[in-house]
Formats: C-alpha cells, structure tokens, sequence
C-alpha cells in the first residue's frame, strides 16, 4: 500500500520534479504511516531518490522505452501500481507526466486531480488544494473513487532532502505497442527553458524592437534564467512564440519572474501569477503589473537593466 | 425549400453515410468559459462559480482548434461537429462555434461533475458515430483541469497527442508536433486521434470572428440535445478560495539597483 510516484527522467538522469515530488510523497506516507516506492525508466542513478525518502525504487530498463510515449509509460506505471497494490500514485506537472497523467487515470482507475499546490488537507477522502481558474482562485477536491492520481505543481511544495537508502529492485514490464511515435525532436540544448527555470527574465514590448534583446539575454544569463516574452512581443515577430508567457503561452511558475517593458495585461498576468516573486520594471507607474509584483522600479529600461546587468555582476563576485 | 444550406448537409450526409473514408468526420469540443477579463467569484458558501453578470465564450485552446478543423474541412474535405457537456445557458457559446462554421453541434445535457465526467459523455458518442478526429484543447481556462482530451482518448482506445501545435493528415496517416519543455517533438500516428490543441495549432491572427452569414446559417444548424449516459463521481469539487489580496508593490528607486538586488537576495531569499 506504499504511497508510488513516476520519477520521471531526461537522458538518464532525474529531473528536479522528481525529487519535489518524492519530498511531497515523503510527507504524506509519513501521514499515513506507510512508505514511498518510485517507479522510474531508464535511469542511471536511482539510488539518488532515497537522499528524499524513497524507500522503494522499481527500476525499468528497456530500449523500447527510449523515447517517451505516453500510453506506454503509462501502462507501465500501472503495473507498478499493480505490483505495489498502491491506492495513491503522485505525478508531476511536466509536459510529459500531464500527457500521460490522463491515461493513467482511467487505465487505474483513479480520481484525478491536476494543479496541487499543497499536501492533503485530509486523507480520507483525500482532500487537496488546487489551482484553478488560471491562478485567480483556489480549489478544495475530493477524491471519491479508492484510487487516487495527483499532479503537483511545480515548485508548490519544494525539495526537501530526507535521507533513507533506497531499495532498488529491477522491475521487469510487459510493454504494449502504439500507433504513435517520435519522428524527431527540436530543441536548444545550450539554453535553459521556461518550464526547468527557477528564473525567468521576461521583455515587452517597452523594450521596443528585436535589436534590444541583447541586454536581455545577458542579464538572463548572469542570473542562470530562461528568457520569455509578452504575447504582443511574439506576435510582432520579435521574439519565438516559444518565449511567449501568457493565458495562452506558456505558464510560468518560477521562484523569480522579472518582467522589463512588460504592462501586464490580464491574459498575461494569469499565465505568470504562481510565480513566487515577481518584479516589474516600466517607465509607466500606472503599468496594471505594479499592482501584482512585489518588487518594482519606475524607471526606463535602457538605464536600469544595464545598471541591474553591473550590480548583479559585482554581487555574483561577491557571493561566490 | 432546395436552399445552398440544405443541399449542403444533404451532400455531407450522403457522403458520410456512402463513402465513409472519403469524408473525415471531426468533433471539436468547445468549453464555455468565464471571459479572461472576468471577475471570479462564488456563490453558495463558495461552492460553487458565480455565473452573475460573467460574459462566457469559447476556451481559447479549444478556439484555436476549431479553426484548424475548419482548415482541414476546407482544404481536404471534412464533417465537424462541436460537442459542449452543459446545461441550456451554454448554447450561445455553441451557436457561435456554428457561426464560425461547424456544421452541427451536440450538447449533453448535464452540469458538468469533473473531467472523467465530460470524457465519459464525449467518449460514448465519439465511438457511436465513428469520429475520426477528435480535438480538445490544452486546458480548459476555468478549471484548467488539463484532462479531458487524454481520457477520451483512454475511453476510446483513440491515439492522442497531448499539447499539439501542428498537424496534417494524409490518408489516415498523421504527422504532428506537440511542444515539450524547450522545444517540440515531432510524432507521426494514426487516425482515430484525440488532439489536445492549444495556440500554434493555428495562430491568434487565425482566429475567425462570425460574420452576419455565419450568424444567420448558424441558426438554422442542428443543435442536438443529448441525454447524459454516465454520472461519474471520481472527485468532486469541495468550495472555492479566493488569494489572499497581494501586498503593496515594494518600489525601488531607478538609481538604486543594488537596493532591488539585496531585497532579492536577503529578503525575497530569490537570488
């Protein structure tokens, strides 16, 4: 009856959800006495899960696994589920996990719950806080049926190390066969993305045309940050419709989002509002985004961001 | 009472009913959504969504995919219908997915319990009329669930692809993008397909906005109203919160910068 999360990995190594969800999954099992098996796919180091109170790792190898396919991982962490008679399996809010957490649900049965942003209110029926209406209000669910599925969001709950040993049992599936497959992936492999930042550096359209972006770019890359851009900024054709963060671009929930020449329209104001921290720099003081930022400066980018590129510089120096 | 529009669904039907591979039947499903702009508030002990005076519409990702089923109706050939889970008050919203061109819409008569809920209603019917392509959006913007499509999928046994910013068929064979973190993976698959859209499907300057035509013919357009088949109760919604009011701005002067990075350092612990 152990608590089973998907650990989910990237060429062979955990991604940082993995081990926000184990330290959520942690909390819980301590709740409910009983414990936290993961299951993972071809990874490298599994031991590493136990540093956040795994006890339990259901390790698959397997080159018919190589890329990630939902319906086959899915199956495959239903028999995990299976094998661990696990009522309660935790998933997180990647591109990957959410694609495949809708088929698991019904595969398993399971009431499923998207968005949470805090551990169980109550476990029985299991009670949990959500993000709904696109970050303007939040949701008490219930979970009805015996199984229950919850996607947590990213960043709601943290990594918290809880140092167990990890029992590492290889984990032989039966695996079934889709219609669908990979062709190819594009992806900048030099850049840090949206979704994996803990810092997004965001430009509007104050910042007045594609040439200026250079000074985005290098205070982004100081601060280890993603950059990303407001829907007007995308649509001109200034920046990819990758950047783009917004209702209906990506959504960002960063621990530091830092918006430059950006108003904040509503429709933008939703797809960044879980961010942790939010600062606003615009020469408009009535800019709508000072009334959801926690820290702002009035004032021109041109002048500030080159003085925030310097100081930041000076403090990195400092603070090495 | 030979009229273009008749002729029209006359020829759909027959080409539906005779030459099934010829013709790709399409179902879209259109949520009814809380406008961005609304203010959201609850009723009821904050159980449940407060409906007074919110201007409802089309959920944007579901927009974006109706207009790329009317692409392939028009380039290649095709049938769509729109489907909504609701009670009588979501009709306006369907009638103007008509009015942008769908041919018939479907309501299940129902208030909507959760996602498996939905999928289930849209499940059935897509088995019983044989849909070939079934589009759904990314989330939906007020409960933004993110479920639907994939379940439907499940249901069906249908292919799914999850985020999907691109897509073309060709003879049964489908070729699509989906967006990952950094980038997107191009996938090839099969119809019967479940494709949860969102905007690169198509873009925002894509959009169609009903003309008076498009409003007229939509009247005339079948509005099916179907009986619920399946009252799931996975998980039920308890009450509503609404945040805290955000603190006051803390403003920092331009010519002080090394203030804003110490605030984010030692007090926002941020960098």
């Amino acid at each position: 009856m152990a608590i089973l999360i998907y650990a989910e990995s990237e060429n062979g190594k955990y991604k940082k959800d993995s081990f926000e969800i184990a330290s959520y999954a942690k909390v819980a099992a301590d709740k409910l006495n009983t414990s936290v098996t993961a299951i993972s796919i071809n990874v490298d180091n599994p031991n590493e899960l136990g540093d956040y109170g795994v006890s339990k790792v259901l390790n698959v190898s397997s080159d018919n696994l190589k890329d990630f396919n939902a319906f086959l991982y899915a199956d495959v962490i239903k028999q995990a589920c299976e094998k661990e008679d696990s009522s309660i399996v935790i998933i997180s809010s990647s591109s990957n996990t959410k694609y495949l957490g809708s088929i698991l649900s019904v595969k398993i049965n399971a009431g499923y719950i998207t968005n949470v942003v805090d551990v169980p209110k109550e476990f029985n029926p299991i009670t949990v806080k959500r993000n709904s209406f696109t970050n303007k209000a939040f949701e008490y669910a219930k979970v009805n049926s015996k199984n229950s599925l919850l996607a947590i969001s990213k960043n709601s709950h943290g990594i918290i190390e809880n140092k167990t040993t990890a029992q590492i049992e290889n984990f032989e599936v039966s695996i079934v066969s889709s219609d669908t497959s990979v062709k190819s992936t594009e992806k900048a492999t030099n850049k840090v993305t949206i979704a994996d930042a803990e810092i997004v550096v965001s430009g509007g359209r104050g910042l007045k045309g594609p040439e200026n972006w250079g000074m985005i770019e290098e205070l982004a890359d100081i601060l280890g940050a993603a950059t990303a851009c407001s829907k007007p900024v995308s649509d001109l054709g200034w920046r990819p419709h990758s950047e783009h963060v917004g209702q209906t671009g990506k959504l960002v929930s960063s621990n530091l989002y830092i918006a430059i020449g950006i108003s904040g329209a509503i429709q933008h104001l939703a797809g960044i509002n879980s961010s942790k921290v939010k600062v606003v720099i615009n020469t408009d003081p009535e800019a709508p985004f000072f009334k959801s930022a926690d820290y702002g400066i009035v004032g021109d980018a041109f002048e500030v961001v080159p003085k925030l590129i310097e100081g930041l510089k000076t403090f990195k120096s400092q603070n090495a | 009472m030979f009229d273009n529009n008749n002729y029209k669904l006359n020829y759909v039907f027959l080409c539906t009913k005779f030459y099934p591979l010829n013709i790709m039947k399409i179902l879209v499903c259109i949520s009814h959504v809380p406008d961005t702009t609304s203010k959201i508030n609850f009723t009821e002990n904050n159980s449940k969504f407060d409906k007074n005076g919110v201007q409802f519409v089309i959920n944007p990702n579901d927009e974006f995919g109706l207009t790329r089923a009317m692409w392939l109706k028009e380039k290649q050939g095709a049938s769509v219908d729109v489907i909504n889970v609701g009670l009588s008050d979501t009709e306006p919203t369907l009638r103007k997915a008509l009015a942008i061109g769908a041919d018939k819409a479907i309501r299940i008569n129902m208030e909507p319990k959760n996602g498996l809920n939905v999928a289930k209603q849209v499940a059935s019917l897509v088995k019983s009329e044989n849909y070939d392509l079934v589009i759904g959006g990314r989330e939906s913007i007020d409960y933004n669930g993110g479920m639907v499509p994939g379940m439907i999928a499940a249901l069906t046994d249908y292919n799914f692809v999850d985020k999907c910013i691109s897509i073309e068929i060709n003879n049964g064979s489908v070729t699509a993008s989906r967006e990952i973190e950094g980038g997107k993976e191009i996938v090839e698959s099969k119809l019967p397909l479940v494709i949860a859209g969102q905007k690169g499907i198509v873009e925002e300057s894509d959009l169609r906005i009903p003309n008076m035509r498009g409003i007229m013919m939509a009247r005339r357009k079948e509005l099916q109203v179907v009986d619920p088949i399946d009252l799931d109760d996975s998980t039920s919604s308890v009450n509503f919160e609404k945040p805290q009011p955000k603190a006051e701005v803390t403003l920092v002067s331009s010519e002080d910068v090394d203030e804003l990075i110490n605030l984010l350092h030692n007090e926002a612990k941020a960098i």
